[in-house]
């Protein structure tokens, strides 16, 4: 057991902060930006490519493709040992998470060697970035349950149906998409999986306003969308498959990083009166925090164990699932005790330091259902980690048209 | 980085898991439980003669002079069986605090002894109801001669020897070593809630002892590499108690499906395993903050203990409620758990004064270099 880097672990971080210190200044020069500055999305969208083109061009934008596709084939180990030392200068890599940690994974194990050609080489220079097409608004943990329908015509498919929940839409230029092929079989067994360019005609991409009064989300409308035969990855009916791969991507990709914000609720109790003292000097205050720094630092550990799996060449496994379930709670209820420290003021909303709890107090509210809600965790951990029996199904091996579905 | 532990490791835990597998069955852990043995005897001889109890010795002492990473692999096994022996006792406290504080002289005449099993030891901390404080600390040392009412201590009536904390002539507490046979020394046991661990109420009066060392900053030293120790116990014992729930609930049927078939259970099992997988991290973290003595120790121990103590408590209680109605019966094994589970929790202070550790150590390290976490 060893928590520190290996001699060539540090030589590799060394190289990667110093291209990273060297680069992040020249780079601010000709996009100037600030953390926390009101960048709109599609600005946002843009500085992330032309960070991706620049990472490419210095031979980091894609540290673990196969060089074919131009990339270095660096160990997993060293690919975060790379984005721990981005995160440090640039909080805009996250764009990425669904193209470079969803899509191209899932084309790599499903496409074919004429796909991966036509397909990677925009993503790797910062020209396209993806997002992924797979809710819909009657199929949210019943994945499999969509209705989104496409039909042969010619060489080509026309899809009608209707998409939610997609992240990074309105400023996407691809997107993967799963959808139903053949509503006459059992559901699984219906699906095909499509890549689509986002300015197709018959592509309209609406936001969602959320609780959190924030629009992050969107709902896709495919209206007569024609797409190519070409565009389809792997067989026809194989769709769910091929999601089955994005979906463990997504889940090592979204519980890999996250923000603790100790130091913020520290803050808050430092700074907050109470009594003769401050909130800080309450034994319950004291212990609520104890309560979620305990958390916070196992979430923190489990991923270091993560890290320390695949990098001796194991695969993520459905523990990934145990981080995603108890961050999603624990910073709900850390949000809450912020609120809670500050007493009748906690209330407010200000865009001050202490905004950060009234945000999170609705933004987490998403964190718990995006990406696989918690009881759709649970699921997973109890029958894929503990081997309890899966789920009763009733719609199992009945064709999809006939499966009761309340509308 | 490499957050597991080497091959050796996991070789010396198979030994440990089969050794103790034929050695300690819950019969054993029983056969204490239910009688006026102090602790089994048999199986406390066995761990000598496998080399734990002076497992993490430097050999200068008659050890095996292995790390404190071999010592956590044995702690969690004897968790995980409900060992009845003074192994955390002796071992993880008295060992612990003779290796830390011990003047040459003193290394050389216990640990040999303690790491043979030969001599028993244990810790004098609690004097009653409610937290251990330095403020409140009435043990008092004059010249030389304690005076204290230490209560509960674990294995007191079995130990030979006890580290005492007491407050010494300068007006620091410190670590004392007392001969337990020594003149004034009464002891009494104490019904307690598990009593395969064993408790007993010692009077010292006017009893010779020697200083070990002063000052709190070496107590708490000595709790904090104690509390990994027994946050690897806590894990084996949280771990086999969600191995018994889900077995359990893949046997026993209710409406004509297994129960673990129902969300009401899975969910359960699964926010079980979600605490554990927690506990595992933060107690990895913590080995080898010990066994590197990296400047973290006392944060990753807090945290490892309050996650073990809150993981352990889980786990068994909620292993009795899949069990239904023979869960509580004495005759099942689940209440094992559930007593040892709560004394773990509560034999170097309880969750709470662990907690108050977790956020006074990140306000030190808020203050100094900012935290790692």
């Amino acid at each position: 057991m060893d928590f520190n880097d290996t001699k060539e672990e540090a030589q590799f971080r060394q190289q990667a902060k110093q291209w990273l210190e060297e680069n992040i200044v020249q780079f601010k020069q000709e996009f100037p930006f600030e953390v926390g500055d009101n960048v709109t999305d599609s600005q946002a969208a843009e500085l992330a490519k032309a960070w991706q083109k620049r990472k490419f061009e210095g031979g980091w934008g894609c540290l673990t493709w196969p060089k074919a596709f131009g990339g270095r084939e660096v160990s997993i180990m060293e690919a975060t040992i790379f984005a721990q030392e981005e995160a440090k200068v640039m909080p805009l890599a996250g764009m990425y998470i669904i193209t470079s940690g969803m899509a191209v994974p899932t084309i790599m194990t499903h496409g074919t060697e004429e796909q991966c050609k036509q397909l990677l080489p925009s993503i790797a220079n910062g020209e396209r970035l993806w997002c992924q097409l797979f809710s819909e608004p009657a199929a949210g943990s019943d994945l499999a349950g969509i209705k989104t329908r496409a039909v042969k015509d010619g060489d080509d498919w026309i899809i009608n149906g209707q998409k939610v929940w997609t992240t990074l839409a309105h400023v996407s230029d691809w997107a993967i998409l799963v959808v139903r092929t053949d509503p006459t079989v059992a559901k699984h067994k219906g699906l095909t999986y499509f890549v689509i360019d986002m300015k197709s005609p018959g592509v309209e991409v609406r936001p969602i306003k959320q609780a959190s009064g924030e629009s992050e989300f969107n709902e896709v409308f495919l209206t007569d969308v024609r797409i190519p035969d070409s565009q389809r990855l792997d067989a026809v009916g194989n769709g769910w498959r091929v999601a089955m791969t994005t979906l463990m991507n997504e889940r090592v990709a979204v519980g890999g990083a996250f923000s603790d914000n100790v130091e913020e609720i520290l803050e808050v109790a430092r700074t907050t009166p109470l009594g003769q003292g401050r909130a800080i000097d309450d034994c319950g205050v004291r212990q609520s925090i104890a309560d979620w720094y305990v958390k916070a630092a196992g979430l923190k550990n489990i991923g270091l164990r993560q890290l320390s799996t695949l990098s001796k060449g194991g695969v993520p496994g459905p523990e990934a699932s145990v981080s995603k379930l108890v961050l999603g709670i624990g910073r709900q209820d850390l949000a809450a005790m912020s609120l809670d420290i500050l007493d009748m003021a906690g209330v407010l909303a200000e865009d001050d330091a202490m905004g950060w709890g009234s945000h999170d107090f609705f933004r987490t509210i998403g964190n718990r259902l995006e990406g696989g809600t918690d009881e759709i965790l649970r699921n997973i951990i109890s029958e894929r980690v503990l081997g309890l029996p899966a789920e009763i199904r009733v719609d199992k091996d009945v064709p999809f048209n006939q499966v009761p579905s309340g509308a | 980085m490499n957050f597991e532990f080497s091959d050796e490791q996991n070789m010396l835990r198979e030994q440990a898991r089969a050794y103790l597998a034929e050695h300690c069955s819950t019969e054993v852990v029983r056969k204490v439980l239910e009688s006026d043995l102090s602790f089994d005897t048999k199986l406390w001889q066995g761990t000598v003669e496998m080399g734990w109890t002076s497992a993490a010795t430097p050999e200068e002492y008659s050890g095996l002079g292995l790390s404190e990473m071999e010592l956590c692999v044995i702690a969690e096994e004897l968790g995980r069986s409900l060992a009845p022996i003074p192994f955390g006792s002796s071992i993880y406290l008295a060992a612990q605090a003779v290796l830390l504080a011990g003047s040459e002289a003193q290394k050389q005449q216990w640990l040999p002894r303690l790491s043979h099993g030969e001599t028993i030891g244990t810790l004098a901390l609690s004097e009653g109801a409610g937290s251990p404080s330095y403020d409140l600390l009435q043990a008092q040392v004059r010249n030389g001669k304690l005076t204290a009412k230490k209560t509960p201590v674990i294995d007191g009536m079995i130990a030979d020897m006890a580290i005492v904390v007491a407050r010494g002539d300068s007006g620091k507490p410190g670590l004392y070593l007392a001969d337990l046979s020594a003149a004034g020394v009464e002891r009494k046991l104490l019904s307690s809630i598990d009593e395969s661990r064993p408790q007993a109420e010692i009077i010292f009066t006017d009893t010779a002892v020697e200083l070990l060392g002063e000052g709190q900053a070496l107590i708490e030293q000595l709790l904090d590499r104690a509390a990994i120790l027994f946050a690897f116990e806590q894990l084996g014992g949280a771990q086999r108690a969600l191995e018994m729930a889900v077995q359990y609930a893949s046997e026993r049927f209710a409406f004509g499906r297994q129960i673990g078939s129902f969300q009401a259970i899975k969910h359960k099992l699964a926010d079980m395993f979600a605490t554990l997988e927690m506990c595992k991290a933060n107690c990895y973290y913590a080995a080898w903050a010990l066994t590197t003595s990296s400047d973290d120790l006392p944060l990753a121990a807090a945290t490892a203990r309050v996650s073990a103590s809150q993981a352990y408590y889980q786990c068994s209680k909620e292993n009795i409620q899949v069990h239904g109605g023979s869960g509580f019966t004495w005759e099942l094994d689940a209440h094992l758990y559930y007593r040892r589970a709560k004394v773990l929790s509560l034999v170097i202070g309880g969750e709470r004064r662990w907690k108050e550790r977790v956020v006074s150590q990140l306000e030190t390290a808020e203050a100094g270099a900012p935290t790692a976490a």
